[in-house]
């Protein structure tokens, strides 16, 4: 994706006439901060984990060993069988996620978008409204 | 600086058939859970009616002639109301009212009668309906998912049986699969155009060229993808794999609908993003469109593949599988001839023909097997068809006709749909394609044959189970494949208005 939007700025920048190095060497900085971010994060990350094992104390017994499990000892493989409840409220998690990461920046434009703001984000509302009141009266919220 | 729009710019007027729709199966949805449970026939029609609706709303602006650029948009360009969208609308509406009728008793009988049915329908309906109208990559995606996923549930709907739960499952998977690919593509197309939009793409694609750049190699990988992912709901060789599993697991009620809609979606996605999206993709020395050989190859290899395999099925479910693989070949010889230049129109023409009369037929010959088929979903084989001729003559003449539509006998729908289809074919100078049309197409007359064989000729108990909305469907779906096949001419009025391309 990256790279085939730096192919179209470049291409860009040939019909319009750049053809010097320094010209799209411009072009290219413009994903200059993203690169770095990902670079800067690669680095930290590798970082964190070289640094805690070269000046830390290493004093390693099998218990520190056990994979962390929110302090739980743990017990048999990651494969089996899970209520599929938790499934359901993951989905109806994402729904009121979705929900609020739309909320939030329209409530910051809110007086700019005047009532066509307002229409389009009732129907939005609706339509989330709709599938809510569904899985409410199906009993999908009970959890026995 | 950005003007905020005001709600007449989203030109609702326009959608009105799919807006309808999407309204009446929300409301639905919450109206079935105070329809108590055994009077669910109360949700079957009020399905109906908003389909019904929905369709006469879609029928008044159909056969208005709208060209390009006079054809209406809505929601900024990512809705287009023209004729295509109309007749795409026709047909998707057609056949859910008919998957309607066809699932009633067969839900009723084998214990699976739940009001979510009929609400799921209606909204892949809507998927289908809106995959015709897209004007922009991301409505052709979104739609592709509101087809995509009832179907996945639907797939499943006899659960706890594992034919079922294994089809949706598969089904669900290979979907997905195949939407990444598609979403792939759309990235790798606006990574080379700077746009989603058909009408920018068209415009940026002619600047690549002009240029000669180098972007127009991720253009068409971008398009190859796209094409990947259609060619999955579609079932297209070699993205067929599912299509067997699938429609043998999944209820025939389901898969009489869904071996339409899915196809219908698939294909009017394809037309749109191919002649609307890539028109003048023509690379230097070439005389047609760049994906053209792809696609003829692709239909080659489909229309081999799905004939020869299905002569081989005992199984009527997995014949039709077979069968619809090899429809999509025959289909897939027109989108083909859409990337030569003065042929594009009538080839999206043939699309349309060939959809419309493929609908009514397929619909069919899967409702017979629904009153054929035993209430714990066995006994769809070909030899539980024997004698039936004798038992249910009506029934038997029915699939005899739709058999025959099928194998393209003249005087069925069927025939017209693969007259036009080899006409574009031609017009386009893909003989070679269009021969492996006929041939298969002579190839497929034996198994469909077959089947009439051993409805009349062959001893047997023949049993089937008919009630009368199964039995309205059949008989809706039989007259209308014989009507279109007497008046040939109904089709394409139809598809009279249908200019798409930018070449003509």
């Amino acid at each position: 994706m990256l790279i085939s939007r730096c192919l179209f700025r470049l291409e860009q920048a040939e019909l319009n006439g750049f053809h010097n190095k320094t010209e799209i060497l411009a072009v290219l900085s413009d994903f200059a901060p993203i690169a770095s971010l990902f670079a800067l994060s690669v680095l930290v990350g590798v970082m964190i984990l070289f640094m805690s094992r070269m000046l830390g104390p290493f004093r390693p017994t099998a218990r520190k060993l056990v994979p962390y499990e929110s302090g739980m000892r743990p017990y048999g493989d990651a494969i089996r069988r899970i209520p599929v409840k938790f499934y359901r409220v993951a989905v109806l998690f994402i729904l009121f996620d979705i929900e609020v990461i739309f909320f939030l920046p329209w409530a910051v434009v809110f007086r700019d978008l005047r009532l066509y703001g307002l229409a389009v984000m009732g129907f939005f509302f609706l339509v989330l409204t709709v599938g809510f009141v569904y899985e409410w009266m199906v009993g999908g919220l009970e959890w026995d | 600086m950005f003007t905020v729009p005001s709600l007449s710019d989203l030109n609702l007027a326009a959608t009105l058939p799919a807006t309808l729709l999407a309204l009446g199966a929300s409301v639905l949805l919450v109206l079935d859970l105070f329809v108590p449970k055994g009077r669910k026939a109360l949700t079957a029609w009020l399905a109906l009616a908003v389909l019904g609706v929905s369709l006469i709303v879609a029928l008044l602006s159909l056969g208005d002639v709208v060209d390009l650029g006079t054809g209406e948009g809505a929601f900024f360009g990512l809705y287009i109301a023209d004729s295509f969208t109309d007749a795409v609308s026709v047909i998707v509406l057609v056949t859910a009212m008919l998957g309607v009728a066809v699932a009633y008793n067969y839900l009723e009988r084998t214990g699976m009668q739940r009001g979510e049915y009929y609400v799921l329908l209606l909204f892949s309906a809507l998927g289908a309906m809106l995959m015709g109208a897209a004007g922009d990559l991301v409505t052709v995606f979104v739609a592709l998912e509101l087809l995509s996923i009832p179907l996945y549930i639907l797939s499943g709907f006899r659960w706890r049986d594992e034919g079922s739960e294994e089809s949706a499952l598969k089904y669900f998977i290979l979907g997905a699969f195949a939407s990444g690919f598609l979403v792939y593509g759309i990235a790798l197309i606006y990574g080379a155009t700077g746009t989603t939009a058909f009408g920018g793409i068209w415009a940026a694609t002619r600047d690549l060229l002009a240029a000669d750049a180098a972007t127009k190699y991720v253009l068409l990988l971008g398009a190859g993808m796209v094409l990947a992912g259609l060619g999955f709901k579609v079932a297209a060789v070699p993205f067929h794999m599912w299509t067997p599993d699938v429609y043998q697991g999944a209820p025939t009620s389901v898969v009489a609908y869904m071996s339409v809609a899915a196809k219908v979606g698939g294909f009017a996605a394809l037309v749109r993003v191919l002649a609307w999206g890539l028109p003048d993709f023509v690379l230097s020395g070439q005389s047609a469109a760049a994906w053209q050989s792809t696609v003829w190859l692709i239909a080659a290899l489909t229309m081999i593949l799905g004939n020869v395999v299905a002569v081989a099925q005992n199984n009527l479910k997995r014949l039709l599988a077979y069968s619809s693989i090899a429809h999509a070949g025959y289909i897939l010889i027109a989108v083909a001839a859409m990337g030569t230049a003065g042929v594009a129109n009538e080839a999206a023409r043939a699309v349309v023909i060939y959809l419309m009369a493929y609908a009514f037929t397929n619909v069919g010959a899967f409702a017979v097997i629904v009153a054929v088929e035993r209430d714990d979903g066995g006994h769809t084989d070909i030899d539980n068809v024997r004698g039936l001729a004798k038992e249910q003559p009506v029934l038997a003449a029915s699939m005899a006709v739709f058999m025959l539509s099928l194998a393209g006998v003249p005087l069925t729908a069927g025939f017209v749909g693969k007259w036009f289809v080899f006409k574009a074919g031609l017009a386009a100078d893909l003989v070679p394609v269009t021969v492996i049309g006929v041939l298969t197409s002579a190839i497929s007359a034996y198994y469909y044959l077959r089947v009439i064989w051993f409805m009349y000729f062959e001893e047997g108990e023949g049993k089937a189970q008919i009630a009368w909305p199964l039995a309205w469907g059949i008989s809706v779906a039989a007259i209308g494949t014989l009507i279109l096949g007497f008046f040939p001419y109904l089709l394409s009025d139809m598809a009279r208005g249908i200019a798409l391309a930018f070449g003509g």
